[in-house]
């Protein structure tokens, strides 16, 4: 029998609500709310109530544990994903995969836990004003997150979806190495995208949350933070609106929260779509602009053997060969991984209808997939999306597949083709609707230099939404200030993905964790008065 | 707001079908759920359609044709469980193909559904599939995806592409 910390803990006391179940309206007070549980909510709530501070946490999502997490996608995505693992931007192109649950992203991603590029950080310095984020600053942040998560290499060999990877790219001279993994004590199941069913991934949800909640932290979860109402450079409450079981709809009972201090850490689309709504000052229209996505394209492989991509550890595999063959701002580079295949997400994503459609799916236990991770927000012309409003203050993106982005994507389209036939592959099918599956490296070749590189023709999709409120040295260049304070709302701080002023050019999970630790440090020593405690 | 400003953006005759087909159906096809949770959201003319779609979508799939009734059952709880926006877009989608001018001279379907054959159907996708107008190339991959995914979580259809569902971890 699996423990399921989050069941025992409820029965031990702590203190959290399901916000559908209100009868009438909930006010509370507090020395911080934070919006959110993902990577920056939970580790925020985290560090502040290990300095005595008196946590609010609003999430979302519901709350799910692993008893619930039965690893059927018919569950796992409506119950755990953003608009049901659905999220488009606005003209349909791409889809989007957040977590809308307690634990965030981090209780559906698939453990990948990368330090941050240098390139990156080196970009974040000189261009936006971010002279204090250097490498040996960072580090101990970093090297604390890592410990707090059990991050460190996997050393189980790689299922044969990444071991495809790894040996398509060295018959082509092109390095790959293994993934860090946030996981202690990991079945190697393979279902790390529907919740972890043995708390092996070391989430928010199993670590970080638990401890703030066992500090007497309260979490109210299925309640939807709808604004800050602002009250002269600060914000005075925080409004929610709580929603129905299932999360679809608002109950029309609301939740106040009232605190010296505010922390967004909705993620990006979330926390640029929360100040918006909040009417918050945004003078120099830098408000949920520079919204990054790393545009990602997928390559399908048949293999003459079995790959069974749904079994075993989903991404242990990483190149970053084609990140590292031009500037950091120079023609768009990429990041080859390894998606997990599981029926209905692998259904969906095969173009096409009918018996071509059903005769590749009779081939799922063959099937191999690479994804290639665009790093968009350097070159000039890749300036991201922009987060706006529907009509009903539900968030939407808006992000224009540009010129510079669709060279990218047939580099990537054709590098993927020629190391899936390099680690044997029978055929190879680029994820686009006027492609078919080609029989040959050649035969591949000619046909994606041929392709119309169009939206809704490439199939484009992605896991990382970064940016929206960027952090930057002065209020020109970003929305927060280096250690994630608001330029204008002297009470709000924004400890999440959204403050990168690119996008990343890795997973960001560990990144987000170590801003968070490091922000959070600073403001619990503001808000109490006394120094933070050592790093480590 | 981004479907209306769509509509206007991508062509009068889309817009006027969806009107013709608001008007004829007086209200949204979603049903808002009041007090009853939401398992499904699709009323018998949304069904009609999706029950002569799904089986387009699905030919050459083992043991899908059978099971058209459950299929639909299955996408209509899918679109219960998206946020308001998109039950309302969806909605709106099957309300314009359920409609005589959506279907006829939108969706280019001659016949009623429940007597479309299924290479009409199927004509139909592939023309929404690449054409030039956004709106029905959005239409097309919402009903792709919401048919193959709605399949292909299911239990049942695992037997026929080998994959033997989750493990026992308990």
């Amino acid at each position: 029998m699996i423990r399921d910390p989050i069941r025992e803990g409820l029965a031990s006391g702590w203190r959290v609500t399901d916000a559908a179940g209100l009868e009438r309206d909930l006010t509370l007070e507090a020395d911080v709310a934070i919006v959110g549980t993902g990577a920056g909510g939970g580790v925020t709530a985290d560090i502040l109530t290990a300095a005595g501070l008196d946590v609010v946490m609003i999430e979302e999502g519901p709350l799910k544990s692993s008893t619930d997490f039965r690893m059927l996608e018919a569950e796992a995505y409506p119950q755990l994903y953003q608009e049901s693992a659905a999220r488009k931007t606005l003209d349909k192109a791409i889809t989007i995969l957040q977590g809308r649950c307690v634990g965030g992203s981090t209780t559906v991603n698939w453990t990948s836990s990368f330090r941050p590029p240098e390139p990156t950080l080196a970009f974040w310095r000189e261009r936006f004003g971010l002279g204090g984020l250097t490498t040996e600053a960072f580090a101990p942040w970093l090297a604390r997150m890592e410990q707090r998560l059990g991050i460190g290499p996997w050393t189980v060999a790689a299922n044969e979806n990444n071991a495809a990877l790894a040996r398509g790219a060295a018959r082509l001279g092109i390095a790959t190495a293994a993934i860090p993994r946030n996981v202690q004590g990991c079945w190697n199941i393979g279902y790390c995208g529907m919740g972890c069913p043995t708390n092996a991934k070391q989430s928010m949800l199993v670590t970080t949350i638990p401890a703030a909640l066992a500090r007497g932290a309260r979490l109210v979860c299925s309640a939807r933070a709808e604004r800050l109402a602002l009250h002269r450079g600060r914000a005075a409450t925080l409004e929610c609106a709580a929603l129905d079981g299932p999360g679809v709809r608002t109950t029309g009972k609301r939740v106040r929260v009232r605190a010296k201090h505010y922390v967004a850490a909705a993620g990006a689309i979330g926390s640029p779509a929360l100040l918006i709504r909040s009417g918050a000052p945004d003078p120099y229209r830098t408000l949920g602009r520079r919204t990054f996505l790393h545009p990602t394209v997928i390559s399908a492989a048949v293999m003459p053997h079995r790959v069974e991509g749904h079994a075993g550890a989903p991404q242990t595999v990483f190149s970053d060969h084609f990140l590292e063959q031009a500037a950091v701002d120079g023609p768009i580079g990429f990041k080859l991984e390894v998606p997990p295949l599981h029926p209905a997400l692998f259904g969906m994503t095969l173009p096409g209808i009918g018996a071509p459609h059903a005769a590749l799916m009779e081939l799922f236990p063959h099937a191999q997939v690479l994804i290639a991770l665009l790093r968009d927000g350097f070159h000039p012309a890749s300036r991201g999306g922009i987060v706006g409003l529907r009509a009903d203050g539900s968030p939407v993106l808006s992000y224009p597949l540009t010129p510079v982005l669709w060279d990218a994507v047939r580099r990537a389209l054709l590098a993927m083709a020629e190391i899936q036939f390099a680690a044997g592959a029978k055929q190879i099918l680029p994820v686009h609707e006027r492609a078919r599956p080609y029989s040959s490296w050649p035969e591949a070749r000619e046909a994606i230099e041929a392709l119309p590189l169009e939206p809704l023709l490439t199939r484009v999709v992605s896991a990382h939404v970064m940016g929206g409120c960027g952090m930057a040295g002065a209020p020109r260049r970003g929305v927060v200030d280096a250690g994630g304070r608001h330029f204008f709302l002297e009470n709000v701080s924004v400890h999440d993905g959204s403050v990168f002023p690119t996008s990343l050019g890795t997973n960001p999970q560990l990144t987000i964790y170590a801003l968070a630790a490091r922000n959070a440090s600073a403001l619990a020593a503001e808000l109490t008065g006394r120094a933070p405690p050592p790093i480590g | 707001m981004a479907t209306r400003r769509q509509v206007l953006k991508y062509g009068v005759a889309g817009a006027l079908a969806l009107a013709a087909a608001g008007l004829a159906r007086g209200q949204p096809s979603y049903r808002a759920a009041s007090g009853a949770a939401p398992l499904a959201a699709l009323d018998d003319a949304d069904r009609e359609v999706l029950a002569a779609i799904a089986p387009a979508i699905l030919v050459g799939v083992e043991g899908a044709a059978g099971r058209v009734d459950a299929i639909v059952g299955s996408v209509d709880r899918a679109i219960a469980g998206l946020p308001p926006h998109l039950q309302s877009e969806v909605g709106q989608l099957l309300a314009l193909l359920a409609s005589w001018p959506g279907r006829r001279w939108i969706a280019g379907v001659a016949s009623p559904w429940p007597q479309a054959s299924r290479a009409e159907v199927a004509a139909f996708l592939e023309r929404w599939r690449f054409s030039r107008w956004a709106l029905a190339q959005q239409g097309y991959h919402a009903l792709h995806e919401l048919v193959l995914a709605a399949w292909y979580a299911r239990p049942d259809s695992w037997s026929a592409i080998g994959y033997p569902g989750p493990p026992e971890v308990r």
